[in-house]
């Protein structure tokens, strides 16, 4: 952990090798809660980016000014300010998202994804390096959000954000879009990248395997 | 360990170790840290509340009347009245927080053809919040819509996306009941939807109780026609002024035929 990263490493790392709900299981009170279409599933990532990123530029270059005794008292009134300023904007802006996504906006103050990148991150880097992590690890959230909610509302509503796809006589599978299918959804999901997963991990053992084996060959020739 | 109330009562002087840690900071700096940012925090967001309060007011009034223009059938002006100590009023009481507001729908000669009134009760998750109309002269209800409900999607909240649910309470005479869909019903009957039945329940327990408040009230005032008159108006279509015929209609019903006690 404490190997110095790249920048590169540093945006990419939570779009996906460590994708904060789809890796490491975190914030998954959102991503079962609301995702049951894909406009609430962007609106839900795109607030949470929107807190994510501010929240870490302030407090990664506040991060000389705030003692340390009193830094995540700091960095939850930040958090607690951008998620308010986020909530009057939609309901202002998107009255219709704001309604579906109802308290969970302002829950977003305890999504451990933003808490947690602030200790571990942004109050000890430089802000450069604090945003790329934060766009990363927010962009991740949005991804796996997307990608749950999509899954759900092709399903339970047959439409892709409210465009219907399968005419009408598709019977919707009303389950997915009510709270059971957000757990069904995602445990296929991660099923689904494990196995993926382990199929790499084979096929990586294999080709190494198969790299010694020439190498023998070659030697032995 | 390095916290100064732990070190031995030896002079301070005496050349110690290097600190391992720097001493905390001052109560002051943790205190002035936090008020400030407080301060800064609260600036910021008395801020965005003034920039966006107006257009989330704007939305929710829009909505609303949206909702009367729909339960009453498109009215050509709407007139706002406050019920006050069982009387209309068409001016809120200063001292309610949040006066029990009714709707008064015209058609162009500024006769009342109905009134929307707002209800709201317990449904299967949350409470129901809905608007509905009532034609007081023949008492019946014009029609429903629910604004606010968060019932289980798919079955209940075909309350809200429903049309035909909704539809069933035209010409419904209070109090309503609800009838299983294919049976027979009377004129105070409407259809539940199947699958929805406490949802159902809960959109008529809500339309009567809202009844039982305003119905004789409302009866009264539009037998008599006692309706109090209205400084400001808007029409249906949210032009105010400049259309001819919505400021023919209003001259006309500005002075109510009966006005004054009857």
């Amino acid at each position: 952990m404490s190997r110095e990263t790249t920048p590169r490493e540093d945006l990419l790392r939570g779009v996906w090798r460590e994708n904060p709900v789809l890796v490491q299981m975190l914030g998954l009170c959102p991503s079962l809660a609301v995702t049951n279409s894909v406009a609430n599933s962007l609106a839900m990532g795109l607030a949470t980016f929107f807190v994510l990123v501010g929240s870490s530029l302030l407090v990664s270059s506040l991060r000389k000014l705030v003692p340390h005794e009193v830094r995540i008292s700091t960095s939850i009134l930040v958090i607690a300010t951008f998620v308010t300023v986020a909530d009057m904007a939609l309901e202002a802006l998107v009255p219709e998202i704001h309604k579906a996504l109802g308290a969970f906006i302002a829950l977003i103050v305890v999504n451990c994804i933003i808490l947690g990148r602030q200790e571990a991150f942004a109050s000890r880097r430089p802000v450069g390096r604090s945003l790329l992590d934060a766009a990363g690890t927010g962009a991740g959230f949005l991804v796996a959000l997307v990608l749950i909610g999509g899954v759900r509302e092709v399903v339970g509503s047959g439409s892709f954000l409210g465009v219907p796809l399968f005419g009408e006589h598709y019977q919707p599978w009303v389950v997915m879009i009510l709270p059971p299918g957000g757990f069904l959804t995602l445990g296929f999901l991660l099923i689904s990248l494990a196995a993926l997963a382990r199929r790499r991990e084979r096929l990586a053992a294999e080709a190494r395997r198969r790299a010694t084996r020439g190498e023998l060959a070659t030697e032995g020739a | 360990m390095n916290a100064p109330h732990a070190a031995e009562p030896t002079p301070a002087r005496a050349p110690a170790p290097p600190p391992e840690a720097p001493p905390p900071p001052p109560a002051w700096k943790l205190v002035a840290t936090l008020g400030g940012a407080g301060a800064l925090a609260g600036v910021l967001l008395v801020a965005v509340h003034d920039a966006t309060l107006p257009a989330i007011l704007a939305h929710r009034e829009a909505v609303l009347r949206a909702a009367v223009d729909e339960v009453l059938h498109a009215p050509a002006s709407v007139d706002v009245y406050y019920v006050v100590d069982d009387a209309l009023a068409s001016v809120a009481p200063p001292d309610a927080d949040d006066p029990l507001r009714v709707w008064c729908g015209r058609d162009a000669g500024g006769a009342p053809v109905g009134w929307a009134l707002d209800a709201s009760g317990p449904g299967y998750q949350d409470s129901i919040h809905l608007l509905f109309g009532y034609d007081a002269a023949a008492d019946a209800l014009l029609g429903l819509r629910v604004l606010q409900s968060k019932e289980t999607p798919g079955l209940g909240d075909r309350i809200e996306k429903d049309a035909t649910f909704a539809a069933g309470f035209a010409d419904a005479v209070p109090p309503i009941a609800g009838v299983k869909p294919g049976e027979a019903s009377d004129a105070h009957g409407v259809d539940m939807i199947t699958g929805a039945t406490i949802s159902s329940k809960a959109v008529i327990a809500a339309v009567n109780a809202a009844l039982e408040r305003t119905r004789p009230l409302l009866r009264e005032v539009t037998a008599s026609g006692a309706i109090p008159p209205v400084a400001s108006r808007t029409t249906s279509s949210g032009a105010t002024a400049g259309a001819p015929d919505a400021a023919g209609a209003s001259d006309a019903s500005s002075v109510p035929p009966h006005e004054g006690e009857p």
